[in-house]
């Protein structure tokens, strides 16, 4: 029994001196994890703060137009075309800007309008050849130069592209946009693509899962009960895809599964198939090759919870008068529970990641967030957009493994019960 | 099969790997009712048999009936027989009234009748408003009573215990032996215990089966085991002994043969159960506490002078090892005020003993 000290000045040099009394090993333990702390900070948590941070970072018309920039934050952007003098200033600003600069404002703009890229290269082009006049001629000299000028959808862009931060990437990854008057609406219907493609890859994800689950808790629980030999083959079974290199088996299954490849023409010489089934670069191929990369994330929890729980509760169901596959039911199903929620957590979040295997087996139709966000990031190096994606990704699986948290209890989902 | 018995091991023979046996030819009737505890040491095949029993492993060889039926190769579930396993092996999801209710939700009882008869269980083993906690919400000794309550609930005629109160500390296993004497009495149901602890054994016993090897070395109540032992396994396994060796000289008369010690001190002894002639070497069995000491040892047929060696207080009583010549010692123990003085380590001292307690085995 604990017998607490009654008097608060006694209470709080207790509490020093127990302070005290621990303060030198917990130094020891924290400098010894001091170097593996400051690797996960300079290498895995400031480039995923910097990544996310570019969903949000809107410098390209701040840096080619500056006072264009402040000039249009003043604009009520109410009906119609901008003062004057906003005019002016863009005028001036885009015959003054550097190259590069006006590039890289006129590729932000053409996300907000297309065809607002080739406006702004071709009016950079001829603005030269305006003779500088009042601010209040530069309006009809700009809508002389191209009429667009003159169309205020153009204006509004060009407003909304122009705060430091905006919300213009998020909301496109969510196929969502603002419209002039800045209300958060959809996107038009032809434009539509990253619900689809964030609900295809959730409903790829969920089904590798479900297969994985189906087919490994068996396995787990054939491991769990071998015996000797026979336990160890299981495990390396299991484990060997492990230490082979993931663009070795993604290949090994492209050439095992192509048409003409060694299932097909097995099946087709015991004459179970008259033409070769298309089994990769497809939905099928799909998930044959998924299920196999993810199945052992699945099977090692699993395998890890089972083992845990000992033969004697099946034996006490028994005794008690329970058909082994009731007992199964409700006694040693619930007690796996914490493995399946771990393995199927961990595999649909690993699945719904993955980048090589399905850009290698899967069609175009069917390829999932991880292929947009590499398309964004090394083709048209816009990563506004893939960050956005990236972080819509990251609030998915969050969401998730809150509401799996939830269910199954964080403690067990980590492992620590 | 004889009128009574709950149960009979016909011949049953076990062997894991098909080379040793680790069950040899057991026969055993379980009477109706009683409380039977099979002891021996870990390895002896009284686990094993207690798990032939529930089910959960089949006799190589032989039959086992219960009622007269055989039921080696019926499954455990049909059997309904309750166990009592070691670590209780509680359902850690259920809490303890779904613990205790799913025998009878098994059985295909309605609610009523469950919600009826866990209240009564609970009654039994006095857990009254702990029907909601979990397991691991509950001290070992709870634990324990919602074990026994699960394993009683759907009121088997019989009901086996593995060990059930080794992992209890000292004072709540004594108390757990009065409970579980207790409930036994009060539901007349049959036990089958399982125990290496022979206290635990003589305790709770109406009859107690001591394995060795495999075999039953012998089967009685906790009395006949202490006074009569059938074999010197016995004769030390129960109680503390003295188990001199010495040479027999043949000659025996009214149950009784003249032996020679070590040190060539000549003693009467009994002949137990087979009155048969010992063999030339022989083993003496005298009980520490029915040694006399000091003058009542002199009035006695066996008498031997000796040397304290070393002296054990332990409260109630004294033990003292005596050297009694010829590399030979004795263990005597006896209540304090029953020793003349303080024996003093290196005094002389005279031990004696009726001729009834000395027993004699081949």
């Amino acid at each position: 029994m604990a017998v607490a000290v009654a008097h608060g000045a006694e209470a709080a040099e207790l509490r020093r001196a127990w302070h005290r009394s621990g303060q030198r090993r917990r130094l020891v333990s924290l400098l010894l994890v001091a170097p593996l702390f400051l690797y996960v900070l300079l290498a895995f948590m400031l480039p995923i703060g910097l990544v996310l941070y570019r969903a949000f970072e809107n410098p390209e018309l701040i840096e080619a137009f500056p006072e264009t920039a402040s000039a249009l934050s003043g604009w009520d952007g109410g009906e119609g075309l901008p003062p004057d003098p906003v005019f002016a200033t863009f005028a001036r600003e885009l015959a003054d800007a550097p190259k590069r600069a006006t590039a890289e404002a006129a590729r932000r703009l053409n996300y907000e309008i297309s065809g607002f890229r080739t406006l702004i290269s071709s009016s950079a082009r001829k603005i030269d050849s305006i003779e500088p006049a009042e601010p209040s001629a530069m309006r009809a000299a700009l809508v002389a130069l191209d009429e667009r000028w003159g169309e205020p959808a153009y204006w509004h862009a060009m407003k909304r592209a122009t705060p430091s931060y905006t919300p213009y990437y998020i909301l496109a990854a969510l196929d969502l946009r603002q419209d002039d008057r800045g209300d958060v609406v959809l996107a038009p219907e032809d434009q539509r693509t990253y619900v689809d493609i964030l609900l295809r890859t959730l409903r790829i994800a969920a089904v590798v899962t479900l297969i994985c689950l189906l087919l490994g808790f068996p396995l787990a629980n054939l491991m769990a009960t071998a015996s000797g030999p026979f336990a160890v083959i299981l495990m390396i079974a299991v484990m060997l895809p492990f230490w082979t290199s993931l663009l070795a088996r993604t290949s090994a299954w492209i050439v095992l599964l192509q048409k003409e490849g060694l299932v097909n023409s097995l099946l087709a010489r015991l004459g179970l198939i008259h033409a070769p089934l298309e089994l990769i670069f497809n939905t099928t191929g799909l998930y044959i090759v998924m299920v196999h990369m993810m199945l052992p994330f699945m099977v090692l929890p699993l395998y890890a919870t089972m083992k845990g729980i000992p033969p004697h509760f099946m034996k006490a169901s028994a005794s008690l008068g329970a058909h082994p596959l009731r007992g199964f039911l409700h006694v040693y199903l619930p007690m796996t529970l914490p493995g399946v929620g771990a393995g199927a957590l961990l595999t649909f979040i690993v699945t719904v990641g993955y980048y090589i295997t399905p850009s290698l087996v899967a069609s175009a139709g069917d390829q999932m967030v991880g292929y947009f966000i590499a398309f964004f990031a090394n083709t048209t190096i816009n990563w506004g957009m893939a960050s956005a994606l990236g972080m819509v990704l990251l609030a998915c699986v969050v969401v998730l493994y809150l509401l799996a948290a939830r269910m199954v209890g964080i403690r067990q989902l980590a492992g620590l019960k | 099969m004889t009128r009574g018995n709950i149960v009979e091991f016909a011949g049953v023979q076990k062997s894991y790997d098909g080379r040793h046996l680790v069950i040899h030819d057991l026969d055993l009737g379980v009477r109706h009712g009683e409380f039977l505890t099979l002891l021996g040491a870990s390895g002896s095949g009284k686990t094993t048999t207690l798990m032939m029993l529930a089910g959960f492993e089949t006799p190589t060889r032989g039959h086992i009936l219960m009622k007269g039926v055989p039921i080696e190769h019926l499954p455990p579930h049909r059997r309904g027989i309750g166990v009592v396993f070691q670590n209780y092996a509680l359902f850690p999801h259920m809490s303890v009234a779904q613990n205790l209710a799913y025998p009878l939700k098994m059985r295909g009882d309605d609610r009523a009748t469950i919600a009826a008869r866990v209240e009564k269980f609970v009654h039994m083993v006095r857990l009254e408003g702990m029907e909601h906690r979990r397991p691991s919400e509950l001290s070992g000794g709870q634990q324990q009573r919602v074990a026994l309550a699960r394993a009683l609930v759907f009121e088997p005629d019989l009901v086996l215990m593995d060990e059930p109160l080794g992992a209890l500390d000292k004072a709540l296993r004594e108390h757990m032996q009065d409970e579980i004497r207790q409930i036994h009495r009060e539901l007349g149901v049959t036990v089958v215990y399982v125990t290496h602890d022979q206290s635990e054994a003589l305790a709770m016993s109406d009859r107690i089966a001591i394995f060795q090897d495999g075999r039953i070395a012998q089967i009685a109540a906790p009395e006949e085991l202490y006074e009569r032992p059938a074999s010197t396994f016995v004769a030390g396994f129960i109680g503390e002994n003295n188990l001199l060796a010495g040479r027999a000289d043949g000659s025996a008369a009214d149950g009784r043969c003249r032996i020679t010690l070590a040190s060539g001190a000549e003693a009467m002894a009994a002949l137990p159960h087979n009155r048969a002639l010992p063999t030339a070497q022989v083993t003496l069995a005298v009980r520490p506490e029915r040694l006399a000491i000091g003058r009542p040892a002199e009035l006695l047929a066996n008498r031997l002078r000796g040397r304290i060696t070393d002296v054990t207080y332990l409260g109630d009583h004294l033990r003292a090892q005596v050297d009694i010549g010829g590399g030979q010692r004795m263990i005597v123990r006896k209540p304090v005020d029953q020793f003349p003085e303080r024996p003093a380590i290196g005094a002389e001292i005279l031990v004696g003993w009726r001729e009834e307690d000395g027993l004699v085995f081949s």
